[in-house]
């Protein structure tokens, strides 16, 4: 089997080729269902119906598609440069115990600040502690040639012990009738609801901002053209003159910086204090919401929208007609793999020999 | 420190070790064959679980136990020939295509436990491989069969590798696809053997844990062990004799820091010693990252005629 590159690709397959693409996880996981045996087409509509069919189920999957779109525009950014950010689910766990040791330990008794201020500096805190996070990572992968996917990998568990070690010792809440759980917020930090009477927050609104202005940064500033020089091809950009180690950087302390925001702004959006639990893996998913978006800003909101509307919808289903919930993670997985294939074929036509 | 030397004075702690260091010398000796082909394969952690799972599963229903880690090669060949045609065949990103399978793998396995088990609350377990009595020699006796067969994988893969043609072709292949394709080899053919091979090694892999190590199937079982597998690889510069020690050296710090924590006056959080054998891990990366020889064509895709 050979590829060939198409001469010409057009718009409408690009556009086509990921909704195919979708259609077809659906069709191949429907045999998932049948085996649990419950009826496909009652299945795949009270998974429709409990990630969209109602305000409230809107509500439940936008709420669960703010940390999946700062995680995913982690990843697409990281990417786009070369850099396989594997860490987001770290970084957001890194965000997150600097958002509360900013904004939940001082307890009245340190430092007096007014609640914007305290907000500023909560979240400038967190997205610096998920920065710094994967700072690590792209300078031995710039200086020493040490594979950044494997080490930002294995810093997802150390970070996630080191929240284990916090909330079982200095951060832990005294009155959490011993649960491993972080002090709480203060009340003036948390985010305001969007909709009264759900869960869904104004983070949405900082995590929409946060994709254009990534958005126009890759289209419009010299760094967005570096980064795209880089990962295009690092020793032509270097030859061309592009700064490659400092673009290496910033898109790290970028990358991680968001990452680290998806911690601090779920903190204070949805739960107000840290647990162990706190993410379901919302780093991971990101970067299959990057791939799916074919790593655009914009489409990564899509994108978000789209996988938590699935994991939503599914824990709804799974009440209802007993398909394990895991559904949810196999058609977002086979999502990629398919997507990425159909992809490639709008480029490149198989020809078997 | 008298109680550090009697921690090492005691067999049950070298019989620790070898149980340890087992699924990480199949997985590591998994990996180098596909990176020595020069594809890299981060479908390991969730083949590993699929391997697990399935292997566990075959032997519930009755299959006998090598049945079950042959099904579970099966899975693991099944899962890399999907990766062979994602990267060798469409020459797809091989880090993404190695972690979407990662994460089909684990979700399918994940799911299907659930189907097949829907109402559980203490998984249901079975007969394990018994330690190997007969065999009379000091710790390796109270392994288990599979312990020995990755013990003696280690000698076969390294003659396989140096002074077969196979081997040659493999090596080659990773080092340099246009000369070997230029020499007749098919780079295609190949590599995809290779990821086949290997793959099926990490699902044997997973199937130490549930088949030997424990006796049912846990969530969250592999808990990052195919990534150190990714990482003890580098370490061992891609020789299969050097994995074997990786594996061994790394088990002995996981296995001395399940002493020390157990030892009761915990000087330090439990969690400290828990990150050991990942901070290990990094430590190992960097130390050995400037004198790395990386096979040439590692995650280099190759498409006939093109360069």
């Amino acid at each position: 089997m050979r590829l060939e590159k198409r001469t010409h690709s057009s718009s409408a397959a690009l556009v086509l080729a990921p909704l195919g693409a979708v259609l077809f996880t659906l069709l191949i996981s429907a045999l998932l269902v049948l085996w649990a045996g419950a009826p496909v087409g009652r299945t795949y509509g009270l998974l429709l119906q409990g990630g969209f069919g109602s305000v409230f189920a809107w509500s439940e999957t936008l709420t669960r598609a703010i940390p999946l779109m700062l995680t995913g525009l982690a990843a697409a950014v990281a990417f786009k440069a070369r850099l396989f950010n594997i860490g987001a689910e770290g970084q957001l766990y890194m965000g997150a115990l600097a958002a509360v040791a900013v904004g939940g330990l001082h307890g009245g008794t340190g430092f007096d600040l007014p609640p914007a201020l305290l907000f500023v500096l909560m979240m400038l805190a967190a997205a610096l502690a998920g920065a710094l996070l994967l700072l690590g990572p792209a300078l031995m992968k710039a200086r020493l040639g040490v594979d950044e996917v494997v080490t930002t990998l294995l810093l997802n568990f150390i970070v996630l012990l080191l929240v284990s070690l916090m909330l079982d010792g200095p951060m832990k809440d005294p009155t959490a009738m011993g649960w491993p759980q972080s002090v709480v917020l203060l009340g003036d930090l948390e985010l305001a609801k969007l909709i009264p009477q759900t869960r869904v927050h104004t983070g949405l609104l900082w995590a929409c901002a946060l994709a254009v202005g990534l958005w126009a940064l890759m289209k419009y500033t010299v760094l967005g053209f570096d980064i795209r020089a880089v990962g295009a091809n690092a020793r032509a950009a270097a030859f061309a003159g592009v700064p490659v180690t400092r673009t290496v950087v910033l898109v790290a302390l970028l990358s991680g910086g968001l990452a680290g925001l998806a911690g601090a702004i779920e903190v204070a959006g949805r739960t107000s204090y840290l647990t162990l639990d706190m993410s379901p893996g919302y780093g991971y998913s990101g970067i299959v919401i990057a791939m799916l978006a074919g790593l655009h800003p914009l489409g990564v909101m899509l994108g978000s929208v789209f996988v938590a509307g699935v994991l939503v919808g599914a824990d709804s289903m799974s009440r209802v007609v007993g398909v394990p919930t895991f559904i949810a993670d196999v058609i977002v997985a086979a999502s990629l793999i398919s997507v990425l294939v159909a992809t490639l074929l709008t480029q490149y036509r198989v020809r078997w020999q | 420190m008298s109680e550090f030397l009697d921690i090492l004075a005691n067999p049950a702690f070298w019989v620790a070790v070898l149980r340890i260091a087992t699924p990480l010398i199949l997985g590591t000796l998994g990996v180098l064959l596909c990176e020595r082909a020069g594809v890299l394969n981060l479908g390991i952690e969730g083949i590993m679980v699929a391997g697990a799972f399935t292997g566990w599963l075959a032997v519930y229903l009755g299959a006998p136990l090598w049945l079950g880690v042959a099904v579970a090669a099966l899975t693991g060949a099944a899962l890399g020939l999907l990766h062979a045609f994602l990267t060798v065949g469409l020459a797809l990103s091989q880090h993404v295509s190695g972690l979407g399978i990662t994460l089909l793998a684990t979700a399918l396995s994940y799911y299907g436990y659930r189907v097949s088990f829907p109402k559980v609350s203490t998984p249901p377990t079975i007969t394990p491989f018994a330690a190997m009595d007969w065999l009379g020699l000091p710790v390796l006796a109270q392994q288990t069969p599979l312990t020995l067969l990755a013990l003696l994988l280690v000698p076969v893969i390294a003659y396989v590798l140096y002074k077969t043609p196979v081997g040659l072709a493999v090596r080659m292949v990773g080092e340099n696809p246009q000369a070997a394709e230029g020499q007749g080899v098919s780079v295609a053919a190949v590599r995809t053997g290779a990821i086949v091979a290997g793959s099926a090694l990490m699902g044997v892999a997973g199937s130490f844990l549930t088949l030997s190590a424990f006796n049912a199937f846990f969530f969250n079982m592999v808990n990052g062990r195919g990534w150190i597998c990714v990482a003890l690889v580098v370490f061992a510069s891609w020789r299969p004799g050097k994995a074997l020690l990786g594996a061994l050296l790394f088990a002995f710090f996981d296995a001395l820091q399940l002493r020390l924590q157990q030892m009761g006056d915990a000087v330090l959080p439990y969690q400290l010693y828990l990150m050991l054998p990942y901070v290990l891990s990094i430590v190992a990366l960097v130390l050995v990252a400037r004198k790395a020889s990386y096979p040439q064509a590692l995650m280099k895709p190759y498409r006939k005629g093109e360069r």
